[in-house]
C-alpha cells in the first residue's frame, strides 16, 4: 500500500513536469508552467520522505543536506545578473552531474535500499545502468566545469587543440567501455571508481577544444546529457519518476541543440570536434580579399542619431557583444525615444545570438523591451528590405552575407539576418576584427554601411543623448 | 494539423500509456514470482522512458524559442529530481558510506532545484512585466 502511494505520488509528479514544460509554449502560461514544476518536486520529495523505513535520524540529515544546498541555490539564483545566466547554468548543470555520480555510489554501497540486490552481489542488469548512470553523470560534471570556466572566463575561450586529441578521446571512450563491461562481470568497487575517474577526464576533454562561441551547444547537449544521468539513475533504482523526468530533460537539451546547430548550419559531429574559428587558412584568404576593397565608412553617433531620427522603420540586431558591454538597457532607452519619433523599432534575433539558447530574449526582456518586438529570424528577415535602419550592436557573422554567397567561406551556408537589405547599416563594434568564425565581414565595406567605432554601451549611450537634444 | 493540437494529443496518449504502464507494473508485481521480477520491470522501465522520451520531443517543439532559457532553467530544476534517489539512499540508513554519498547528493541537487526553479520565475517574471506596458 505504502509503495502504491509513492508510485502514484511519483506519477503525478511527472505529469506535473511534463505540464511545467508545455507552459512554456507561451509566456503568459510559462509562470504557471514553472508552479507545476515546484509543485512536482515538492510532492516528488515529500511522497519519498513518508516511504516506509525512513528512519528518524536519516530524516534529520535530509533535511538539512536540503536546507543547507537550498539555501546556497535559493541565495545565488536571486543575486545572479541575467548577463551571466549562461555561466549560472553550467554550474547547475555539473551539480546535477555530480549528484547523479554520488547517488550511484551510494546504490553501490548500499544496494538494499534499493531492492537491486546485495552488496557485493548486484544483480547484472543494475550493474549496467549504474555504470551508464555514473559515466554518464561524471562526464556533464567535468564537462559542465570546463564549460562554466570558459563562460564565466576563467579560462580562455579559445579553443585548445593539440595533435592526436580526437584519437586520445576514441581510445578512453573505448577503455570506458571495456572498464563498464568488467565492472558488470565483476561488481568490483575499484573499477566503479576507475569509470568515474576516467569519465571525469573524458568530460574535461570533450569540451575544451571547443571554442567561446559555441556554447550555446555546449550547454545544450550537457542540458541533454544530465537528463540522460537522471534516467540511467532512474533505471538503476527502478524509479518511475527519474526514467520520466530524465528523458523529458534528455529530449529538450537534445532539441536545443539541434535547433543550435542548424542556426549555424553545422553538424553536432563538427562542433563537438571543436577547434572552429582557428582555422588561419581561410582568414588569411579573406584577408587578402580585403586589399582592394572600398576604405569603411566611419560615423559619429550623432550622424546616427540624426539619421535615425528621420528612419520610419528600425530593426536593432543584438549580439553577444550587447550582453558584454551590458548594453541592453540604454538599447531600449534608444528604442523608446525614436517609438517617440514615430518609428517602429524591432529586434531580430539570431538562434545562435548569445552564448545561451534564448540568451538575448531574456537580456531584452529584462530591459523591458516589449515581448511582442522581439522577432525571430524566419519571421523579421523579409522586413529588412522595408527597414530604413538596421543597428547591428555586437553581432557579426549572423549578418555576414558571405554565407550566402562565398562557397569557401567557413561560415558557407549559416542562415543569416539580412541586415544588408535595409537602407542604412549601423555596426557597433570597438575594432575591425573579424567575428568567431575568423572571417572578414563584407559587410563592412558597403556603401550603404556605416561602422560606429567603440563601446556598445557608450555609443549607444551617446546616440541617445543626441536624439534628447 | 497544428503542433500545438499534436503536443496536446501526444502528451495524452503518453500520460494515458504511463498510466496503464503503471497499472501492468503493479499487477506485475503482485503476479510474478520474484526471480522473474528483476527481468520484467526492466522493460515496463524501457516502455515508460521511450514514451517519455516521444512526449519530452513533442512537448519541447513547442516551447516557443523566445522562451528558450527558461526552458533551460526549468529543466535544470526538474533533473535534479534525482534528489528522490539521495533521500533514499540518506533515509533507509543501510549503511554509512551510502548516507555520506547519499547526503552530498542531496545537498548539491537541492542547490540546483531550489536555484534551477527561483532563476527561472526571474526570468519568467521579467517576460511578465513588460506585457502589461
Amino acid at each position: 500500500m505504502a509503495a502504491t502511494f509513492s508510485t502514484l505520488a511519483y506519477l503525478v509528479a511527472a505529469v506535473l513536469f511534463i505540464l511545467a514544460l508545455r507552459g512554456l509554449s507561451h509566456p503568459t502560461t510559462s509562470r504557471r508552467g514553472n508552479l507545476f514544476g515546484m509543485v512536482g518536486m515538492g510532492i516528488a520529495i515529500l511522497a519519498t520522505l513518508l516511504r516506509p523505513g525512513m528512519g528518524g535520524g536519516g530524516v534529520g540529515l535530509i533535511i538539512l543536506a536540503l536546507a543547507i544546498g537550498g539555501g546556497v541555490g535559493a541565495y545565488i539564483a536571486s543575486r545572479i545578473q541575467m548577463t551571466a545566466l549562461p555561466q549560472l547554468v553550467a554550474a547547475f548543470h555539473s551539480l546535477v552531474g555530480m549528484s547523479a555520480v554520488f547517488v550511484a555510489a551510494a546504490a553501490f554501497y548500499a544496494p538494499e535500499s534499493f531492492g537491486i540486490g546485495h552488496a557485493g552481489a548486484i544483480h547484472g542488469g543494475s550493474l549496467v545502468e549504474m555504470s551508464l548512470g555514473l559515466a554518464i553523470g561524471a562526464i556533464t560534471f567535468s564537462g559542465s566545469v570546463i564549460a562554466f570556466a570558459k563562460l564565466q572566463a576563467l579560462m580562455s575561450g579559445a579553443p585548445i587543440i593539440f595533435k592526436g586529441q580526437h584519437w586520445l578521446n576514441l581510445g578512453l571512450g573505448v577503455l570506458l567501455l571495456a572498464l563498464i563491461i568488467g565492472f558488470v562481470a565483476s561488481g568490483s568497487a575499484a573499477l566503479f571508481w576507475l569509470i568515474a575517474i576516467l569519465a571525469f577526464a573524458l568530460g574535461f576533454l570533450l569540451i575544451i577544444p571547443i571554442g567561446g562561441a559555441d556554447m550555446p551547444v555546449v550547454v545544450s547537449m550537457l542540458n541533454s546529457y544530465s537528463g540522460w544521468a537522471a534516467a540511467g539513475i532512474g533505471f538503476t533504482l527502478g524509479n518511475l519518476l527519474l526514467i520520466v523526468t530524465g528523458a523529458l530533460v534528455g529530449a529538450s537539451g537534445a532539441i536545443l541543440s539541434y535547433i543550435m546547430c542548424k542556426g549555424m548550419n553545422r553538424s553536432i559531429i563538427n562542433v563537438l570536434l571543436g577547434g572552429f574559428g582557428t582555422d588561419s587558412g581561410g582568414a588569411a584568404a579573406a584577408g587578402a580579399g580585403t586589399a582592394d576593397r572600398a576604405p569603411v565608412k566611419a560615423g559619429s553617433p550623432e550622424d546616427a542619431a540624426y539619421i535615425m531620427k528621420n528612419a520610419q522603420k528600425i530593426i536593432v540586431v543584438p549580439g553577444y557583444g550587447m550582453a558584454v558591454a551590458q548594453a541592453q538597457q540604454v538599447l531600449r532607452e534608444m528604442g523608446d525615444l525614436l517609438k517617440k519619433e514615430g518609428a517602429t523599432v524591432e529586434y531580430a534575433i539570431h538562434p545562435v545570438a548569445g552564448r545561451m539558447p534564448g540568451h538575448m530574449n531574456v537580456l531584452l526582456a529584462e530591459a523591458n523591451v516589449p515581448y511582442e518586438d522581439v522577432k525571430e529570424l524566419e519571421e523579421i528577415n523579409p522586413e529588412f528590405a522595408e527597414a530604413d535602419v538596421a543597428y547591428v550592436i555586437g553581432a557579426n557573422d549572423v549578418t555576414n552575407p558571405a554565407a550566402k554567397t562565398d562557397k569557401s567561406s567557413a561560415i558557407y551556408g549559416m542562415p543569416i539576418l539580412d541586415v544588408e537589405k535595409a537602407k542604412t547599416v549601423f555596426f557597433v563594434k570597438r575594432g575591425m576584427s573579424s567575428g568567431y568564425a575568423g572571417v572578414d565581414n563584407e559587410l563592412f565595406f558597403r556603401p550603404n554601411t556605416m561602422m560606429l567605432f567603440g563601446d556598445a554601451k557608450k555609443v549607444t549611450q551617446e546616440i541617445v543623448q543626441a536624439l534628447q537634444k | 494539423m497544428n503542433p500545438t493540437e499534436l503536443a496536446n494529443q501526444a502528451s495524452a496518449t503518453a500520460q494515458r500509456a504511463l498510466e496503464l504502464a503503471q497499472q501492468a507494473r503493479m499487477m506485475a508485481e503482485a503476479h510474478v514470482a520474484p526471480v522473474a521480477a528483476a527481468a520484467d520491470p526492466f522493460l515496463f522501465l524501457l516502455t515508460i522512458f521511450l514514451l517519455a522520451c516521444f512526449v519530452g520531443y513533442y512537448v519541447v517543439w513547442n516551447v516557443t524559442p523566445a522562451l528558450h532559457s527558461p526552458l533551460m532553467g526549468v529543466t535544470n530544476a526538474i533533473s535534479s529530481v534525482i534528489v528522490v534517489g539521495a533521500i533514499l539512499a540518506t533515509g533507509l540508513g543501510e549503511s554509512l558510506a551510502a548516507q555520506v554519498f547519499g547526503f552530498f547528493a542531496a545537498m548539491l541537487a537541492a542547490v540546483n532545484i531550489f536555484g534551477g526553479f527561483i532563476v527561472t520565475r526571474r526570468m519568467l517574471a521579467m517576460f511578465q512585466t513588460k506585457k502589461k506596458g
